[in-house]
């Protein structure tokens, strides 16, 4: 009898806890996650400077080095989720939440962060420039 | 019969009144050196009290929204009139009460007023210092500027590194992957319904078991009182503590009004979601300590992952202080003098790494 008794209220508690649990969580959205994104136009950046555009959901960062060259990468730092930046005077990408720094094929060089910035292809269209992600495989 | 006399005649034919007056007169609290230090809790319930009071005043004009959290401060700022004071009192008195609320802790660690039978109040405190903490960082991202926007991004990440459960709480806590609106919303609940709510309850049990069991006598004044009887001191709640703590509390009321005044509390600049992070940007003092922490920890410490060792390091440090006075058993003694060097590691670590965290580049 007991155990009939402690089962119904389990089951019950659990029916009343398991949709509030489930609610807690957001149902996943459709990401439109597209391969390419528009990063700028040529002449939007002076050499040795760089920019934040949006690839998809997320803050990308195109940088014209000094030599001229640009780079794509993903601005979202892997330690803890700032949004980096270039910095001219070190020639190199900045995190200022943890001072974490990465060179311009996104390896991790000093500081906190555990992993590289994932690197995009640049793609320069008449005077478009976008960012393509590199699959691999 | 004066019409005070009248009502309180009136309160107390239906409400017992003079029982409970009568009560509070037989309550007593030691009267001692460290006597001082008994006022810090009623402090921190103060300016709880103004918190819920100036929180109910900016919900008049705030507005949830990524389009409108920023626009609606501004506006209670400059349009609103004593906007601006409201404002400022609510977050003056969120960090002071962070700050009374650090100092009770720390002084009833150290006058040891944790042991046995205090263990209930001592972890029913700590759990309103942690709600006290989600209501600072939960408040901090309201305004929707850039740095309340990075330090939740920071903030919420750092659970993320927990193995197993780290991606589910990011979610709820973001209600998403990244920090977007939908965040806001839900810090918002989280700030006006859920944590005072929670709140109200464990102030209820604290006061409720500090109540049960009076107030605890520092170790070494006990002895001395123990020694010598003719020694003890003490005196009634009401009404001699009780107005002492009043003028306490109508002093931090000046105080939180000049603050106010003179340096009212800044806005900043609005969240954008797709800027990089400012030069210079740091947490709240308060959780300054940790910042510190985490920007010193290197990418891999041997073969752990640094941000790994950093969430779970503070985790497992909060949850032995939590547990310290369960292991307090000794009178006197080593095991005393190990748990005092803790608390003095503690305060020294927090106080070090705060300090050097403003200093640092």
């Amino acid at each position: 009898m007991e155990v009939f008794l402690g089962a119904g209220v389990f089951a019950s508690l659990v029916s009343f806890l398991y949709p509030v649990l489930r609610y807690l969580i957001p149902p996943p959205t459709a990401e439109l996650e597209s391969d390419l994104a528009l990063a700028g136009k040529v002449g939007d950046l002076k050499p040795g400077t760089g920019k934040i555009f949006r690839f998809g959901s997320r803050p990308a960062l195109l940088v014209l080095s000094p030599d001229g060259q640009y780079h794509a990468l993903s601005a979202v730092c892997t330690h803890l989720g700032c949004t980096v930046q270039y910095r001219n005077d070190l020639h190199d990408v900045w995190c200022a939440c943890h001072n974490g720094l990465y060179d311009l094929n996104g390896r991790n060089i000093s500081g906190p962060p555990p992993r590289p910035l994932e690197t995009y292809e640049v793609i320069v269209k008449g005077d478009e420039i976008y960012a393509r992600r590199a699959h691999n495989g | 019969m004066s019409a005070i006399a009248n009502t309180r005649a009136w309160l107390d034919e239906h409400f017992r009144l003079n029982e409970v007056i009568a009560f509070l007169r037989h309550k007593t609290v030691p009267q001692h050196r460290y006597t001082p230090f008994y006022f810090l809790g009623g402090m921190t319930l103060f300016l709880f009290g103004i918190q819920v009071l100036t929180g109910i005043l900016l919900l008049l004009y705030y507005r949830p929204t990524p389009n409108d959290a920023f626009e609606s401060v501004q506006y209670i700022m400059t349009r609103v009139r004593f906007g601006w004071l409201v404002r400022s009192i609510h977050s003056w008195s969120a960090n002071l009460m962070i700050l009374t609320a650090f100092a009770h802790m720390f002084s009833v660690f150290f006058m040891r007023a944790y042991r046995k039978p205090r263990e209930l109040t001592w972890l029913s405190g700590m759990g309103l210092l942690v709600i006290v903490l989600c209501f600072g960082f939960s408040g901090y991202l309201l305004p929707w500027n850039t740095l309340s926007f990075f330090a939740t991004k920071v903030g919420t990440d750092l659970p993320a590194q927990v193995p197993v459960v780290g991606k589910w709480i990011l979610v709820f806590l973001r209600g998403g992957e990244d920090v977007t609106g939908a965040t806001l919303t839900r810090f918002f609940g989280f700030h006006v319904a859920l944590l005072p709510g929670l709140a109200t309850l464990l102030i209820g049990l604290h006061l409720l078991l500090i109540q049960r069991f009076g107030m605890s006598v520092p170790p070494g004044v006990d002895a001395e009182w123990r020694a010598n009887p003719a020694k003890v001191r003490e005196m009634p709640f009401f009404p001699n503590f009780l107005l002492r703590e009043l003028m306490a509390w109508y002093i931090a009321l000046g105080i939180l009004g000049a603050l106010a005044a003179l340096k009212p509390w800044e806005l900043g600049t609005k969240a954008d979601p797709f800027a990089s992070a400012p030069a210079g940007i740091r947490p709240e003092w308060y959780f300054m300590f940790m910042f510190q922490t985490l920007k010193m920890i290197p990418a891999k410490v041997g073969i752990v992952n640094g941000e790994l060792l950093g969430a779970v390091g503070i985790g497992v440090a909060a949850l032995v202080w939590t547990l310290l006075p369960f292991f307090d058993h000794s009178e006197r003694g080593r095991g005393q003098r190990l748990i005092a060097g803790v608390g003095v590691f503690a305060l020294a670590y927090i106080i070090s790494m705060t300090v050097y965290g403003y200093l640092a580049k």
